[in-house]
């Protein structure tokens, strides 16, 4: 059964400015990549490592993310954290919708990116990647990922939102990446 | 031209004057609540955004005013949105009887303390309109928890303040500071202890913290009486909870530990010194207490805090009497 015809997919809407000025857009954009408001929200197993990222030896604190709100109103992030099951999606999609503007979404784990160990032949009950829904911004792989993972994924965030890497870039991502 | 009389001149200075230190001081408690909260768990808190986390406060903000703001479809729009200003205006008009120093006082009036708890109570009603004009099952449900745990938590609270009152013969802040001595011996709390500790534990369930944060029990409730507000309007509710700690532990402060006085100089940074040692234990509080549960709450408050405040008038009366 094709997703389509039972779910909805999240939109997001944002209305242009009436005056732009530079550097208070860009002011309010760095104060907004400072103070990351994840919800509350766990599907699966990796939603135990993002508990670990808000605990003593991680501490998303550090950069402004540890204030977890229970409520989608407040929130800013979106942290999709593990497998979305086709009876889940609709409530992923509506706790998407009821985030204000402006909001990112971040795909936590295998599972949350492409259904991960669970996608095979003829698999009925997930959803293959979260992206089918609700527009990713992150994508964090591993199964689980690890926590220093997860808190690469908020600086990736952070980058997008601000245009600006904050933070050093640890060693085995400079071989890597740059 | 008719003249602008001195005394409104004064209470608008004095107005402003509260606003500002409103808005530092929740910027100060916010950093501090969440810096205490992070070293009881052994982890630094917000340290990386500007020095020591320094910054976070201010760019949390920033970021709650650039929000969108939402009204849900078929809530009441004019309650929904009426209901954290009416839950911010009031606290500035808190700070006004406070005696901050001998000469700093908003307004001295002799009856403060009367005014401080008669306008404490419009915070109940506006978190009441805020889970009612959301239209929100888990608003209602805080919003009703609210009422009825403020109802419950203001008459020990009243009792205490009377024991006070009582005492010293007087409703005027000023008055009741000017009263006790420099030294901590010399402070009310020495003589009335039982009232101060019920004062404490009153004003705690009265500012709906942790331990009594049932309101917005986040485990049961989402986020209780503003689970449909976003940006600003949560920001004010914030605030709001701020401001009325400050103004809490400011008036247990002056009534019980002695205001302004204290040893070798006396003045305003007393006052603020205690002020602060106060909000820090109810910082604490927040971070090592689990939650009570709701019949927990009022057995506290209807089978312990009541009588034993009726008691301690009781006795306060009698010895009054007798001296
Ligand atoms: S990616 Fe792995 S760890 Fe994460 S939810 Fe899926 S199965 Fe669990």
């Amino acid at each position: 059964m094709a997703e389509e015809n039972i779910l909805t997919t999240g939109g997001h809407h944002i209305e242009e400015g009436l005056v732009h000025l530079q550097l208070a857009e860009d002011a309010m954009d760095i104060c907004r990549s400072m103070s990351l408001w994840p919800m509350t929200f766990g599907l699966a197993c990796c939603a135990i490592e993002m508990m670990a990222c808000g605990m003593a030896r991680f501490d998303m604190a550090r950069y402004g993310a540890e204030v977890f709100r229970p409520s989608a109103r407040q929130a800013d992030l979106m942290i999709v954290a593990g497998t979305v099951t086709k009876k889940m999606a609709p409530a992923v999609v509506r706790l998407y919708e009821q985030m204000p503007a402006p909001k990112w979404v971040m795909a936590l784990g295998n599972c949350a990116i492409s259904g991960g160990p669970f996608k095979f032949k003829n698999q009925y009950g997930i959803i293959e990647g979260v992206d089918k829904l609700i527009p990713v911004d992150v994508f964090v792989p591993g199964c689980p990922p690890r926590p220093e993972a997860l808190l690469e994924g908020l600086f990736e965030i952070q980058q997008k939102v601000s245009g600006k890497r904050w933070w050093p870039v640890p060693e085995a991502l400079q071989k890597e990446k740059f | 031209m008719s003249q602008i009389p001195v005394e409104l001149v004064k209470i608008l200075i004095a107005l402003v004057a509260v606003a500002a230190f409103v808005g530092l001081n929740g910027l100060v408690l916010v950093y501090l609540e969440r810096k205490v909260a992070g070293h009881i768990q052994r982890r630094p808190g917000p340290f990386e955004v500007g020095p020591h986390g320094l910054l976070q406060p201010l760019a949390d903000a920033v970021k709650l005013i650039g929000k969108q703001l939402f009204t849900p479809k078929n809530a009441d729009g004019f309650l929904f949105w009426l209901a954290p200003i009416l839950s911010f205006m009031p606290v500035l008009l808190l700070f006004l009887p406070l005696p901050f120093g001998p000469k700093l006082t908003g307004m001295n009036l002799n009856l403060g303390l009367l005014l401080i708890l008669a306008f404490s109570g419009l915070n109940v009603l506006a978190t009441c309109l805020a889970g009612w004009g959301s239209n929100n099952k888990y608003g209602i449900l805080g919003a009703a928890r609210a009422v009825s745990q403020s109802v419950a938590y203001e008459i020990p609270l009243l009792l205490s303040v009377l024991a006070i009152a009582f005492q010293t013969g007087s409703l005027n802040l000023s008055e009741v500071v000017a009263g006790q001595g420099s030294w901590p011996w010399q402070w009310n709390f020495m003589v009335q202890p039982l009232a101060f500790i019920i004062f404490f534990v009153s004003a705690l369930g009265e500012t709906n913290r942790a331990p009594f944060d049932l309101a917005e029990a986040e485990s049961e409730l989402t986020a209780g009486f503003h689970t449909e507000y976003s940006g600003m309007g949560f920001g004010m509710f914030f605030l709001a909870e701020y401001a009325n700690m400050i103004v809490v532990c400011s008036v247990a402060v002056a009534l019980f530990l002695g205001g302004w006085n204290g040893p070798f100089f006396d003045g305003a940074w007393w006052f603020l010194a205690k002020v602060y040692v106060l909000l820090l234990v109810m910082i604490w509080l927040r971070w090592t207490f689990p939650r009570v549960r709701f019949d927990q709450l009022l057995n506290l408050n209807w089978k312990w805090l009541m009588p034993l405040a009726l008691l301690n008038l009781l006795i306060t009366a009698f010895v009054t009497k007798l001296s």
